[in-house]
């Protein structure tokens, strides 16, 4: 007897996402946090443009990093910044960085079942003043940690941070202090020569990479070029 | 007006075509303590009397901030006040998630208007007892709107609401015409003055006066205790001067006021 053949679903011939690849990384300090991202937005194996930040400021302590489906990333920056102006008017106050940790969480969870394409790190000072990083995933599991790197060229980065930055890596047990000792112009120039060796192998990182720095001072901001192949 | 057989009901009219319900609630309006509001070409200047209910407790907020372009004074019930800001920060903020600019002023006001005059015929519903200024900016200019619980709105170059206002209105009658030309500090000088038309002699202090400002370069924000305490005591001391204009700070800090002020009526 011949077999029966089952049909075959239909399947759509298109999809709602896209990657616009590109890679962040955080550090946390003492007294500082350290958020980066490389400017280059591509599709496929296109450059779309080589001047796009991916560095948002959501609060004047909280600045969020995302690689992944910019479209998503632009309605999930607005999303938060239209959630932190309802919670000034509120609690008259800006939001912690803890809380906008907390708050992306839940944003991303809500859209467990057609997810924000989005790979984010949040950083900033905490209430104290000592520097925080968050990590995420797509669907909203989240962690503090003492440094991160998510996107196309973070598995180049992570296992150098890893090595580099002994004290705050979450592979070292008994977990220490989430904070690395460097100072704030050490972590800054890791973060430049991390991006320096990632644009070598990944062809998504690359063009400039934007470095943006907080402290109790406020934040500031340096740009330093990549190879642009 | 007096109570009688047509005004139980916000939807039924009288047989002079009036709904007492909506004249009763901006009665309310008119029993709450003071707010003013003024502007010039360029910023719109919130002064607001806060009473408080007793010694012990702390004085209301009738200043809202609604958006960096928009604030408002509210006088009546305080509650259905805080309600309507919370509608209007609700609509300034949906409207910059979709147009990524400020919701002009007008358009803001017209939807609470809107807002009101439903409220004006359902009959399950009641006005809300609150009357509110709104100061904003936008690409068209320094706005200044007063918005009643009838439903109506009206654009001002300055105006007061609540108790003793007229006192206030009769201060801006007579110095409105120099507004619009006004620099900022003088903008908040008249602000202070109307405000302590309304006292009636009671002394001008920052702890029973708000005010709050927005401007071109300026995003709506009120000015703090120490600031106003500043510009009263310059006022002071300016009117105190005033017998003899040429010599200034001349004499200490008054304690009170110079009886040319006529007293007004409500």
């Amino acid at each position: 007897m011949a077999p029966v053949e089952a049909a075959t679903k239909q399947h759509a011939n298109w999809s709602p996402y896209d990657n616009n690849g590109g890679t962040v990384v955080a550090i946390a300090g003492g007294n500082y946090c350290v958020v980066a991202a490389d400017t280059r937005m591509s599709t496929g194996y296109s450059i779309l443009t080589r001047d796009y930040s991916k560095i948002c400021q959501l609060a004047d302590k909280s600045i969020m990093a995302s690689s992944g489906f910019q479209a998503d990333v632009k309605a999930l920056q607005k999303h938060l910044a239209a959630k932190h102006l309802i919670y000034q008017h509120q609690h008259n106050k800006q939001m912690s960085c803890p809380a906008m940790a907390q708050l992306l969480s839940n944003t991303l969870y809500y859209k467990r079942f057609f997810p924000y394409y989005a790979f984010n790190v949040l950083g900033g000072l905490d209430s104290e003043g000592k520097g925080c990083v968050f990590t995420y995933d797509a669907v909203g599991s989240y962690e503090r940690v003492g440094y991160s790197a998510q996107g196309s060229g973070a598995t180049l980065i992570t296992p150098v941070l890893d090595n580099q930055l002994k004290t705050p890596s979450p592979l070292l047990l008994p977990a220490k202090d989430a904070i690395t000792p460097l100072s704030e112009t050490e972590a800054v120039d890791m973060v430049k020569d991390v991006f320096a060796s990632a644009a070598e192998r990944d062809i998504y990182t690359g063009d400039r990479v934007e470095i943006v720095v907080v402290n109790s001072e406020g934040i500031r901001r340096e740009y330093v070029e990549l190879r642009k192949d | 007006m007096f109570r009688n057989q047509y005004d139980t009901d916000v939807t039924t009219w009288s047989p002079a075509g009036r709904l007492f319900q909506v004249e009763y609630a901006m009665e309310a309006v008119k029993q709450g303590s003071a707010a003013i509001g003024l502007r010039s070409s360029k910023h719109v200047v919130l002064a607001s009397v806060n009473k408080a209910a007793s010694e012990l407790s702390s004085h209301q907020r009738k200043i809202f901030k609604v958006d960096d372009h928009v604030g408002i004074a509210i006088a009546g019930l305080t509650a259905d006040g805080r309600v309507l800001s919370r509608y209007l920060r609700s609509e300034c903020i949906n409207h910059t998630f979709v147009y990524e600019s400020p919701l002009p002023v007008s358009r803001l006001v017209v939807q609470l208007a809107d807002k009101a005059q439903v409220c004006t015929q359902r009959s399950w519903k009641r006005p809300y007892g609150v009357g509110l200024l709104v100061a904003g900016l936008d690409e068209l200019g320094a706005h200044l709107y007063y918005n009643c619980p009838s439903g109506n709105y009206f654009e001002y170059q300055a105006f007061a609401i609540g108790s003793r206002s007229q006192a206030a209105k009769t201060y801006l009658e007579r110095k409105f015409e120099t507004f619009n030309d006004s620099s900022r500090e003088e903008l908040i000088k008249h602000g202070l003055l109307a405000v302590k038309e309304t006292l009636q002699g009671e002394k001008l202090t920052s702890s029973i006066c708000t005010v709050a400002i927005v401007g071109v370069d300026e995003p709506f924000h009120k000015l703090d205790l120490g600031t106003v305490q500043e510009l009263i005591d310059v006022l002071e001391a300016e009117e105190a001067g005033t017998s003899e204009p040429q010599r200034e700070g001349d004499q200490s800090a008054m304690q009170e006021d110079s009886p040319d002020v006529a007293p007004m009526d409500i």
